[in-house]
């Protein structure tokens, strides 16, 4: 996948301003960036939904405006909102599609059955979509963009809108599919998310990529991890903050004390500051109930690549998967 | 079948082939035929409409009508059944614009659009089972129209203007296929459809004769396509001259759909 100095707009706002993107086959492509960023803009662009204004790509060797048709044959395409049929069952959504990419009947019926063993669906196949619950509806729309055997898949923030649990679910399926050889162009506003399924990352901001490169290069760049710090005893939040601030670390931000959740964050750039800040607590006798990393979040990426806060709002989301550190 | 398979040439892009049209509007058509089946409520517009519009006319306005016409309610009946017929491809062709747009912003469409196939599928399939749902339509109306004492004189006749009806609808869908993907909520097209029909459906001769209207209305009613496919279901079924209102009638059905089925695939196409 090439994409060059791909613009388009919506009357004044420039939704995409001048992208450039490689993607190599097989692999996964993270594109991280906030609400209004342009993520979206550009899967529809690249899936043939929208024609840009100027700049080229090509996607499996079709250029996407001039040839649209042999394009559509070899991508798959699951929305920010599932596109499935609310009123047909998930077999016949699928039986559907399949028909649509020219399967004969036969395979279409075998293709339908297969996928909706794989995404756990059987049970639920002749039941209405419309009685289906979110992931359940997601898994769907993952089966749908699937049922063509595509050789490139756009997933437009998979997950968006799940709750943890389910979210892993759909993350499981996305990493059999990448097992599958597809590759795939993910778009995101986590992280989190972006760790566990890219190999590379590629970061956009109001219409213009900011940063891209691999996974670990970015983090490293962006300034690693917070420490989360939890003393056992409460009354010891504040004798703890001091004793870290006193250590003088500052990673992306300063150290601050979440009283809510009786606990400090210190922004850690290396394992060294990470050991350091295990020693002064240490030094000073206090117990810890527990410490976690958790990864940076938006915000943070994009304070550090750009000085700036992401350009609109985030819901923000905890960081659900830490890695817990033996204490 | 595979991605492997097929070359990318250098410029163009592959045509699809017309037996995978007729497949792709195949499949769609079992789609919209499968929501009917498992939302049969959406049919009761066609079950209902029929009976109520023959109700009201017949029994509300029928008498009196008829009498100014030199007869009773029994002549009005003879009048008024061809007409409602005619109407029946005008009600059911604003259905369709609503329907169009609800499904259009589901995110469905986005799928649809994202698949190897015909712009004009999607459409043609909408626009046959919306056919299928006006034929149904109309037998409600001829089984209420029976009921209610209307003679059917000539049965050929009454096969014809059923075609002719189905004929002029779907030229009418292809406006109101253009409302539903050009506007931006089902609400609006509906509005929209109301301003448009109301006018057209009462100005003609579907209910009443023109000859007591006044003279700028009668000039509207005149060239009002609704006019002539009512005066044509009338002569067909009744006997009478057809050949005038019927060519009007196939021009309009024939300009119409030239004019805007293409503007329909064009939006269509190109709607972000």
């Amino acid at each position: 996948m090439t994409v060059r100095g791909l613009v388009k707009h919506y009357g004044d706002t420039k939704a995409l301003d001048g992208v450039d993107l490689d993607v190599r086959e097989g692999t996964v492509m993270g594109v991280l960036g906030p609400n209004g960023a342009g993520k979206t803009t550009l899967v529809r662009i690249l899936s043939t939904l929208l024609a840009p204004d100027a700049g080229r790509a090509t996607v499996a060797g079709y250029d996407v405006v001039r040839q649209p048709r042999q394009l559509r044959r070899v991508i798959g395409l699951t929305g920010q909102y599932a596109s499935v049929d609310e009123k047909l069952s998930g077999w016949e959504n699928l039986y559907l599609i399949g028909r649509l990419l020219d399967l004969s009947r036969k395979d279409t019926r075998a293709r339908a059955d297969e996928l909706l063993e794989r995404f756990s669906l059987t049970e639920a196949a002749r039941r209405p979509v419309g009685t289906y619950s979110g992931g359940m509806r997601r898994r769907l729309d993952l089966a749908a963009s699937m049922i063509g055997r595509p050789a490139v898949l756009y997933l437009d923030e998979p997950t968006t809108g799940l709750d943890p649990r389910t979210r892993n679910e759909v993350w499981d399926e996305v990493k059999a599919m990448v097992g599958d050889g597809v590759t795939v162009l993910l778009t995101t506003q986590y992280m989190e998310e972006a760790e566990q399924l890219a190999s590379e990352l590629t970061v956009v901001d109001r219409g213009k990529v900011i940063a891209g490169g691999g996974i670990e290069e970015l983090k490293a760049r962006v300034g690693g991890r917070t420490l989360r710090v939890r003393p056992a005893d409460p009354a010891h939040l504040r004798p703890l903050a001091r004793a870290l601030d006193e250590l003088g670390i500052t990673g992306l931000a300063t150290t601050t004390v979440d009283a809510e959740r009786g606990s400090v964050l210190v922004p850690v750039l290396s394992d060294e500051q990470l050991t350091a800040v295990i020693g002064a607590v240490t030094a000073r006798g206090i117990t810890l109930s527990s410490v976690v990393t958790e990864l940076p979040s938006l915000d943070e990426v994009f304070l550090s690549l750009t000085g700036h806060r992401a350009s609109a709002p985030q819901d923000a989301r905890p960081a659900d998967d830490r890695e817990e550190v033996a204490v | 079948m595979s991605a492997a398979t097929l070359t990318p040439t250098a410029a163009g892009d592959a045509p699809i082939p017309l037996r995978a049209h007729l497949r792709h509007t195949g499949a769609l058509i079992r789609r919209n035929l499968l929501w009917i089946r498992q939302d049969p409520e959406s049919m009761f517009d066609a079950i209902l409409f029929p009976v109520i519009f023959t109700l009201l006319f017949v029994y509300v306005f029928g008498g009196s009508i008829g009498a100014s016409m030199g007869g009773g309610q029994d002549q009005y009946v003879q009048y008024v059944v061809p007409g409602l017929m005619a109407m029946m491809g005008m009600n059911m062709a604003q259905g369709v614009g609503t329907g169009f747009n609800t499904d259009f912003n589901s995110g469905v469409m986005d799928r649809f659009r994202s698949l190897p196939i015909g712009r004009g599928s999607v459409l043609v399939a909408k626009i046959a089972v919306e056919l299928l749902r006006m034929l149904f339509a109309t037998v409600v109306l001829m089984i209420v129209a029976v009921l209610v004492g209307f003679d059917i004189t000539h049965w050929t006749g009454m096969l014809a203007s059923i075609g002719l009806s189905a004929v002029f609808g779907s030229a009418l869908m292809w406006v109101f296929l253009t409302l539903g993907v050009v506007m931006k909520s089902a609400q609006s097209v509906q509005a929209m459809g109301f301003l448009v029909l109301m006018p057209l459906q009462f100005g003609s001769s579907i209910f009443a004769p023109t000859a007591s209207m006044p003279g700028w209305l009668q000039n509207f009613t005149d060239y009002n396509p609704l006019s002539a496919l009512a005066d044509t279901a009338r002569g067909l079924m009744l006997g009478g001259p057809v050949a005038h209102d019927l060519w009007v009638t196939l021009a309009w059905s024939v300009g119409l759909t030239a004019v805007m089925a293409p503007v329909a695939i064009h939006k269509f196409r190109t709607k972000n």
